[in-house]
């Protein structure tokens, strides 16, 4: 790192702020990435990582601050000229046109710098073949695993002259394995001189990878280190401040008198790029949590919809409660036995963006006594929904805010209370606390444990195998529409059940 | 230059004011219009807004025209707050007015107490009916409502037309396309004597109370209102979504089919071929200015039965044509649909000093 004072950094960000109407989403922000560096940029949701990076992309204009590269004053304008810089971007949402190849797709975000497509498709085979990364340049997109997308993605920044890639948490559409694999490219590519931002909130991963981190909280820097010399947890603190609780270890255990039996569910998909279901098959008992692994895209949505009830399946007896089967009940009729259900989208599905909290607490619980003869009785609504807000800690001025008007986690923390707060005997919920930061995070995790405690079954979904491992009590994965063996959490590691998510696993006997 | 700056959030103080804006602006261009006709514009605005309801007649002929709009657009809240959108008010009313007669005629010796809500159900029926089959082409093969509803309208206007030129024809009529008249005991009492007011607008408010208790106080108008705002959240909660299509599809042709024959068995007394002119398109109009809500409709109806009253004055005192309503129909929902940019953006004029702006910011979010 001497050499670092006789070399300009590769970019300098110098007190950068940006305002939004009743948020300060970057309060005089200093960064400073070298080449060859791997910087991590940290934080939670909402701690202005997505704007700075907008800011260094030429997406967002900031208020204040000046942009140095190469040690000279630039006002990026847009992203074209961010890429003629040699600046590169990997976003967490890919943005590839599914039915055409991957050269068309790099073809039409280069515009006029692509070329010819053949000349094009031979750079792309080369820049994939030297750092590692597989890839068929006259593939269509829709045939790819997400992890082959995002190769597309990356290979799209390094077919053009490239000095600094951003990478938006790249990780949390990866398996374990896949990780790894990318980690080596990334490092390849270090070692050339080109510069990398590395956003994540992985903390292990942070750590294994980048050379320095800054680390932000509500739109300040609020710690710089280095990732290596520091521990997850002393890392993670600088992330939430000193008041919040981190996460802990939870008592696993062992039950045997199954809730939710599924077997032999088959399902083809709505979605012509969906993924159909084959002969799945588990169970979840009561006064456990079941977690169910997988990358993103592989039958989640599909098996999570057929468990609510949203799509039907012909045959009624895949699904089973104890009372009999339930796979051609409606929703209402579901939770009417018992069930009760976290969609993956919190706005939109879980609850009414446009309603109040209080219209959105009747919403699902509408059966536990809140309508009286077809009336709404508004007084135990709104009690409801104060106690949901009360026990669950919602930060909200009041039962009568709009569902949109909340932050992720709190929204998350407010739709979890609500399904709670009904005493359900099996609770499904999908990706629990994706985009909530670590403090509600912990809490939803709790309350979790809680309802598994009071002899809830419970089954998570889930992209995030650290969360899983922490919470539940047997673990399997899903793949293609397959559904691995399933084990008991501490019989098994984070290593087998990537290789479950990556398909490497035989087909579970179906019982007859 | 001016620029639209989004807000963030719904102003919901522009969500009312954006009437009365919209009003305003109707009113500035009538004004200008009439000056270019060669009309003092504010005696023709006068001629148009205030002379119509300057006695008691007027008040009265106000609430003849009033009732069967409030009746279609209360009816349509229900299903725009479902997000179906109904454009058939008008056909499911000429059907109403259609089965209602059709029920009148065949009575037409028949006397009791009994004939009239018979007569009234017969009417609700009708139009009830005819928006049933646009819920059922809706829930069945998945056809837009908007295409159907207003096809819909062609075909009832078409099929009174050919009933009052055929079977529905008073045979005692000279061969004039008219049904016979009512007997009295299918007639509407009139309220006040010497005015055309009868129980028709009763009903209408009584149905406006009713869709308002519908709307905020029971389950059944929660589960319309989650289906218009959110069909995922409604479909994961577990509420039927073609049952509520059909039901506020049913509330809204009924509504609209009971303004239909209030009108054959109220002022009218017997089947013409002319028996709406247009209340079941001024509804939809009546039903965004009153932003959905009871109250606002009602005050939004008062002014679209004021226009029309104040067309007709303007035709008999100063010549001007007819078409005056339709046009000020027209230039109120143009300004109001314009307005309503206003709930989701600020408009923002960059010479203006920027903390300014951000001071007007401030104070609009407190407002809100």
């Amino acid at each position: 790192m001497a050499e670092a004072h006789i070399t300009p950094p590769r970019l300098t960000l110098r007190r950068i702020t940006k305002i939004y109407p009743g948020c300060v989403a970057n309060d005089s922000i200093d960064l400073n990435i070298e080449p060859a560096e791997i910087h991590a940029l940290l934080g939670e949701n909402g701690a202005g990582k997505s704007t700075l990076m907008k800011v260094i992309y030429g997406l967002v204009k900031p208020d204040q601050g000046e942009v140095l590269w190469d040690g000279m004053p630039v006002e990026i304008k847009d992203p074209a000229q961010a890429r003629k810089l040699g600046i590169g971007m990997v976003f967490q949402h890919f943005s590839l046109f599914e039915t055409l190849t991957v050269t068309e797709n790099i073809a039409l975000a280069l515009g006029d710098d692509a070329g010819d497509l053949p000349s094009l498709a031979k750079r792309i085979r080369e820049v994939s073949e030297k750092y590692g990364m597989a890839l068929n340049p006259d593939r269509e997109i829709h045939t790819l695993s997400v992890g082959e997308r995002q190769r597309v993605e990356i290979v799209r920044c390094l077919v053009q002259p490239i000095k600094l890639l951003i990478l938006d948490e790249p990780t949390s559409v990866l398996t374990p394995q896949e990780v790894e694999t990318l980690f080596v490219t990334l490092r390849q590519l270090a070692k050339e001189g080109c510069a990398i931002l590395f956003i994540s909130h992985k903390l292990d991963e942070v750590r294994a990878l980048c050379h320095n981190a800054t680390i932000l909280r509500a739109g300040k820097v609020s710690g710089e280190c280095k990732p290596a010399d520091e521990s997850s947890q002393s890392i993670a603190r600088m992330m939430v401040g000193d008041d919040t609780p981190i996460s802990t270890d939870y008592p696993k255990v062992l039950r045997e008198e199954p809730f939710l039996q599924v077997s032999g569910l088959n399902r083809v998909s709505d979605d012509p790029f969906g993924t159909d279901l084959h002969n799945i098959s588990f169970s979840v008992n009561a006064g456990e949590i079941l977690g169910i692994a997988g990358v993103a895209g592989n039958g989640q949505e599909e098996l999570l919809g057929a468990l609510s009830g949203e799509d039907q399946v012909e045959n009624h007896d895949a699904i089973h409660f104890p009372h009999g089967a339930v796979g051609h009940l409606s929703p209402r009729e579901r939770r009417a036995a018992g069930m009760a259900f976290v969609p993956e989208e919190r706005l939109g599905r879980g609850a009414v963006p446009d309603m109040s909290l209080k219209d959105n607490a009747l919403l699902t619980g509408f059966l536990t006594g809140l309508v009286n003869r077809g009336m709404i009785a508004h007084g135990k609504t709104r009690e409801f929904a104060e106690k949901i807000i009360d026990r669950y800690k919602v930060k909200t001025p009041g039962t009568e805010a709009h569902a949109e008007s909340l932050s992720g986690g709190n929204l998350q923390k407010f739709i979890i209370g609500r399904e709670i707060m009904q005493n359900p005997k099996l609770l499904i919920a999908a990706h629990p606390t994706w985009g909530v930061d670590i403090g509600a995070a912990t809490a939803i995790h709790k309350a979790l444990i809680e309802l598994r405690d009071k002899g809830a079954a419970i089954l998570v979904v889930s992209e995030d195998i650290d969360e899983l491992f922490q919470i539940s009590d047997r673990i399997g994965a899903i793949c293609h529409g397959r559904i691995s063996p399933i084990k008991p959490t501490p019989d098994t590691t984070i290593n087998e059940v990537g290789r479950w998510m990556a398909g490497d696993f035989d087909e579970v006997e179906i019982k007859a | 230059m001016i620029k639209l700056e989004p807000r963030g959030q719904h102003s919901k103080l522009m969500a009312w004011l954006s009437p009365v804006f919209a009003g305003i602006l109707t009113l500035i261009s009538g004004a200008i219009l009439f000056a270019l006709l060669g009309q003092d514009p504010l005696e023709a605005l006068h001629t148009l807004l205030i002379m119509p309801v300057s006695d008691i007649y007027g008040l009265a002929e106000l609430c003849v025209k009033a009732a069967p709009i409030l009746l279609c657009a209360i009816g349509l809240s229900v299903v725009f707050k479902a997000k179906v959108w109904n454009i058939g008010a008008e056909g499911q009313l000429l059907m109403g007015g259609l089965i209602g007669s059709a029920c009148a005629l065949a009575l037409i010796d028949a006397e009791g107490f009994w004939v009239l809500p018979l007569v009234l159900l017969a009417g609700m029926v009708g139009g009830a009916l005819w928006a049933g089959l646009a819920a059922w082409l809706k829930t069945s093969f998945n056809a837009n409502e908007i295409l159907t509803t207003i096809m819909l309208n062609y075909i009832a206007l078409n099929l009174l037309i050919w009933a009052v030129h055929g079977p529905l024809k008073d045979p005692d009529g000279y061969n004039f396309p008219e049904s016979a008249m009512f007997s009295d005991s299918a007639l509407i009492p009139t309220l006040i004597d010497g005015t055309r007011i009868h129980f028709g607008m009763l009903f209408a408010l009584l149905a406006v109370v009713i869709i308002w208790v519908l709307l905020s106080r029971s389950f059944l108008g929660f589960q319309i209102k989650v289906l218009g705002l959110d069909s995922s959240a409604a479909r994961l909660a577990g509420f039927r979504e073609k049952r509520l299509v059909w039901i506020a599809l049913l509330i809204s042709g009924a509504l609209a089919g009971l303004a239909g024959v209030g009108e054959v068995a109220g002022p009218l007394g017997q089947l013409v071929p002319s028996i709406s002119p247009g209340y079941g398109y001024a509804a939809i109009i009546v039903a965004f200015l009153g932003r959905l809500h009871p109250v606002g409709i009602l005050l939004a109806t008062l002014l679209m039965a004021l226009i029309y009253m104040g067309g007709e004055m303007a035709q008999i005192t100063l010549g001007l044509p007819v078409a005056l309503t339709g046009l000020f129909q027209g230039m109120l929902l143009f300004y109001l649909l314009a307005c309503d940019v206003l709930i989701n953006f600020r408009i923002r004029i960059p010479a203006l000093s920027k903390s300014a702006a951000d001071k007007l910011a401030v104070k609009e979010e407190a407002v809100n």
